[in-house]
C-alpha cells in the first residue's frame, strides 16, 4: 500500500520515558477512511502513540506521518488535519456548550462569524441545542463527551484520534459515544481509536492492531484475528456439575484435543476444525454417554481469547487485569 | 453544513504576531466569561482580605501598635493589598491546574494556535482580576478609614508597584501549576501561602518580632513592596534600621524583577517539557 493512501503511518517509532521504553518500534499503517482500533492493556503504549501522532509529545526515533504530513517537521499542518479526544472531556466546564465551541472555533482561526455558525451546527448535530446555554459542568458525562467530540470536529478534520473515549462512562454514556463514532464512520473520516475494551474494538473497528510493550503484536480485521487462533469453537454447558470431568474426557478423546473448562459455569470450550461435523459428533457422543447438556453452541473466538493467545504470558496477566477492570466497570 | 476552510498558516513574523494577539484576545474573553458566569468567584477572592481587615482592624486594632506611632488601619491596609497580590498565586495555579487536569491544555496544544497566547491570555486575565480586586479593596479601606496622604500620583505609583509584584508572582503560579498538575494539590499549596503572607510586615512591624523571625519577615519580598507602598501612600510604620528596610523602595523593584528572572524561564521550560 502506497504512503499516499495512508492516513497514519509510523515506522519503527520509539519513545522512552527515562529508562522505561513506552514505544519499542511501533509500525502502523492506517488506510484512509477506516476505524482503526489500537487494543492493548494499560501501559501498552496506546496513549503514548496517540500523543505523539497528535503532536503533543516528541518521539525519539523512527518516522510518523499523519494525513500526509510529517509529525515532527509539519506539526502545524498536522494540527489542522486532526481532532483529538483525550481521556477526559477537554472542555471548559465553566463556559456553556456554545461558548466552548465558539472559543475553540476562534482558536482555529476560522473567524468569529464562522465559529458561531459552526458551533450552532455542531450543537444541533450532537443533540445539545437545548443545553447550549448551560455551563458544561451541568452536563451529564455522555453530553460532555459529545461536546468534546463536537469541539474536535470544528474543522471537519480528516483524522480523528479517540483515546479511550468511553473510559469512566456509564453504559448509557458509552452507547452515546458509540453512536456518535458510528456517525463519523459514515462520513468517511479516519478514526484511530485506542481502547482496552475488547468489546469496543470489536463493535467499532474495521481493523485492529493488538499492541503490547510498545509494539504491534498482531493486526488485521477482527475476523482475521479471530481466525488466527484456530477458527471456531464449540461451547458445551452441562446440566449437572458432576458430569464436568467425564464430559471433558469424552470430548477430548473424541476430538483429540484439550478442552478448556470453566467449572463455575459448567462450561467446556473446545477448538474445532470441521464445524458442523464436530458439532453433531459432540452432541451424539454426550448423548450416548448419558451426559445431559443444557446448551451446545458453535461460535467464533472472542477477541479476549485472541488477545490472551497472541500476547503470551506476561501480557496475558495485564490483559486479564484489564478484563477484570472491564468486568467491574 | 458550513464549508469550513482552514486558514493559511502564517508565514511572516507579522502574521504570526497577528495570531498571537488574536488567540490571546480569545483567551482573555474566555477569562472574562468566567467572571460573568461566576461572579461569586471574585467575591470569594475578596472575602479573605476583607475578613482580615475587619478582624485585625476592627477587633484587634485597638490593641495593635504601629512602630513609630500612627493609626493601625492606615498601617494595615497596604499590608492587605500586598497580601491579596500574593494570594493571586493561588488564583493562577488554580487556572493552570484546572486546564491541565481536564485535558484543555492538551486540546490547546493539539490545535494550530499560538502556544504563547495560552500564557499571555492567562496573564492578562489574572492581571485584570488583581486590578479589580485591588480597587475594590482600596474602596473598602477608604470606607474603613484608610486613606492615602501624599497625593494621587504617589498613590498611583504604589498601585503600580503592587501590580508589578503580582506580575512577578504570576510566573511563580504558572510554574507551580505546571508542576503540581491537579487542583487538589493546588489547594494544598495554597495553604502554604499563608505563612508567606503573614511572616512579613503585613500585620505587624518586624521590629516587634523576635530577632530571627524579624529577619525572615524583613527579607520577605512582600515586606519590601508593603514598605514601599506605605511610603508612597503616606501611611505610618515605615521605620526599621536594617539595610533591607532602608532600601525598601529599591527592593520593591529588585525583588519582583528577580522573581520574574527566575520563574519566567522555569515556567517556559516546564511548558516545553510537556512534550518530552
Amino acid at each position: 500500500m502506497g504512503g499516499a493512501d495512508l492516513a497514519i503511518q509510523t515506522e519503527a517509532l520509539k519513545k522512552k520515558y527515562g529508562d522505561k521504553e513506552a514505544l519499542a518500534g511501533l509500525d502502523l499503517e492506517v488506510p484512509r477512511g477506516v476505524v482503526y482500533g489500537l487494543l492493548g492493556p494499560n501501559g501498552a503504549g496506546k496513549t503514548t502513540a496517540v500523543r505523539i501522532l497528535s503532536t503533543l509529545l516528541k518521539y525519539d526515533e523512527g518516522t510518523a506521518r499523519v494525513a500526509g504530513y510529517d509529525v515532527a517537521t509539519q506539526s502545524a499542518q498536522v494540527r489542522y488535519s486532526i481532532g483529538l479526544l483525550g481521556q477526559h472531556a477537554a472542555v471548559d466546564e465553566d463556559l456553556s456548550g456554545r461558548q466552548n465551541l465558539v472559543m475553540f472555533g476562534r482558536l482555529y482561526h476560522i473567524g468569529k462569524r464562522n465559529a458561531q455558525a459552526r458551533a450552532d451546527e455542531l450543537l444541533e448535530r450532537f443533540g445539545l441545542t437545548e443545553a447550549a446555554g448551560k455551563p458544561a459542568k451541568q452536563y451529564s458525562g455522555g453530553m460532555r463527551r459529545r461536546l468534546d467530540l463536537a469541539a474536535s470536529l470544528i474543522l471537519a478534520p480528516s483524522v480523528l484520534f479517540l483515546d479511550e473515549p468511553t473510559t469512566g462512562l456509564d453504559p448509557r454514556g458509552r452507547n452515546d459515544v458509540w453512536e456518535s463514532v458510528r456517525g463519523l464512520i459514515a462520513e468517511g473520516r479516519t478514526v484511530l481509536l485506542t481502547t482496552q475494551y475488547l468489546e469496543e474494538a470489536d463493535q467499532l473497528a474495521d481493523r485492529i492492531a493488538l499492541i503490547d510493550n510498545g509494539r504491534v503484536v498482531e493486526s488485521g480485521t477482527p475476523d482475521q484475528l479471530k481466525n488466527k487462533i484456530g477458527g471456531d469453537r464449540i461451547d458445551v454447558v452441562l446440566r449437572r456439575a458432576h458430569d464436568l470431568e467425564r464430559a471433558t474426557h469424552t470430548i477430548g478423546t473424541l476430538l483429540r484435543s484439550e478442552p478448556e473448562t470453566d467449572a463455575d459455569n459448567r462450561r467446556i470450550s473446545v477448538v474445532v476444525d470441521n464445524r458442523v461435523a464436530a458439532l453433531t459428533a459432540v452432541a451424539r457422543e454426550l448423548d450416548d454417554a448419558g451426559i445431559e447438556a443444557e446448551d451446545i453452541a458453535l461460535r467464533r473466538p472472542t477477541l479476549d481469547e485472541v488477545f490472551l493467545n497472541l500476547t503470551g504470558n506476561g501480557a496475558a496477566t495485564s490483559a486479564e487485569q484489564s478484563l477484570k477492570e472491564v468486568a467491574q466497570s | 453544513m458550513t464549508a469550513i476552510i482552514a486558514p493559511e498558516l502564517p508565514r511572516n513574523p507579522l502574521a504570526k504576531l497577528g495570531w498571537v494577539l488574536a488567540d490571546s484576545w480569545t483567551l482573555t474573553l474566555r477569562g472574562l466569561s468566567h467572571w460573568a458566569r461566576n461572579p461569586t468567584q471574585i467575591l470569594a477572592g475578596l472575602a479573605f482580605p476583607i475578613l482580615m481587615v475587619l478582624l485585625f482592624g476592627g477587633i484587634f486594632g485597638s490593641g495593635m501598635q504601629v512602630e513609630g506611632g500612627g493609626d493601625y488601619m492606615d498601617f494595615l491596609m497596604p499590608g492587605m493589598f500586598v497580601m491579596s497580590m500574593a494570594f493571586g498565586i493561588g488564583e493562577t495555579m488554580a487556572g493552570v491546574t484546572a486546564d491541565a487536569s481536564k485535558g484543555v491544555t492538551d486540546r490547546f496544544r493539539s490545535m494550530p494556535m499560538s502556544a504563547a497566547s495560552v500564557v499571555i491570555g492567562q496573564s492578562i486575565v489574572n492581571m485584570l482580576y488583581s486590578t479589580v480586586v485591588l480597587m475594590i479593596l482600596m474602596g473598602c479601606g477608604v470606607i474603613a478609614g484608610w486613606s492615602w496622604n501624599d497625593g494621587f500620583m504617589q498613590a498611583l505609583g504604589a498601585f503600580a508597584l503592587l501590580l508589578l509584584l503580582r506580575f512577578a508572582l504570576l510566573w511563580v503560579g504558572i510554574y507551580l501549576g505546571l508542576i503540581i498538575k491537579t487542583p487538589e494539590a493546588a489547594s494544598a499549596v495554597y495553604t502554604l501561602l499563608f505563612p508567606l503572607g503573614i511572616v512579613a510586615n503585613t500585620f505587624a512591624s518586624p521590629e516587634m518580632m523576635p530577632g530571627w523571625l524579624a529577619a525572615i519577615a524583613e527579607w520577605n519580598p512582600l515586606s519590601s513592596t508593603a514598605h514601599a507602598t506605605r511610603e508612597l501612600f503616606g501611611n505610618p510604620g515605615v521605620g526599621g534600621t536594617s539595610w533591607i528596610a532602608e532600601h525598601a523602595m529599591l527592593m520593591s523593584f529588585v525583588w519582583p524583577l528577580a522573581i520574574f528572572a527566575v520563574f519566567f524561564p522555569l515556567a517556559v521550560r516546564k511548558y516545553r517539557a510537556l512534550s518530552r
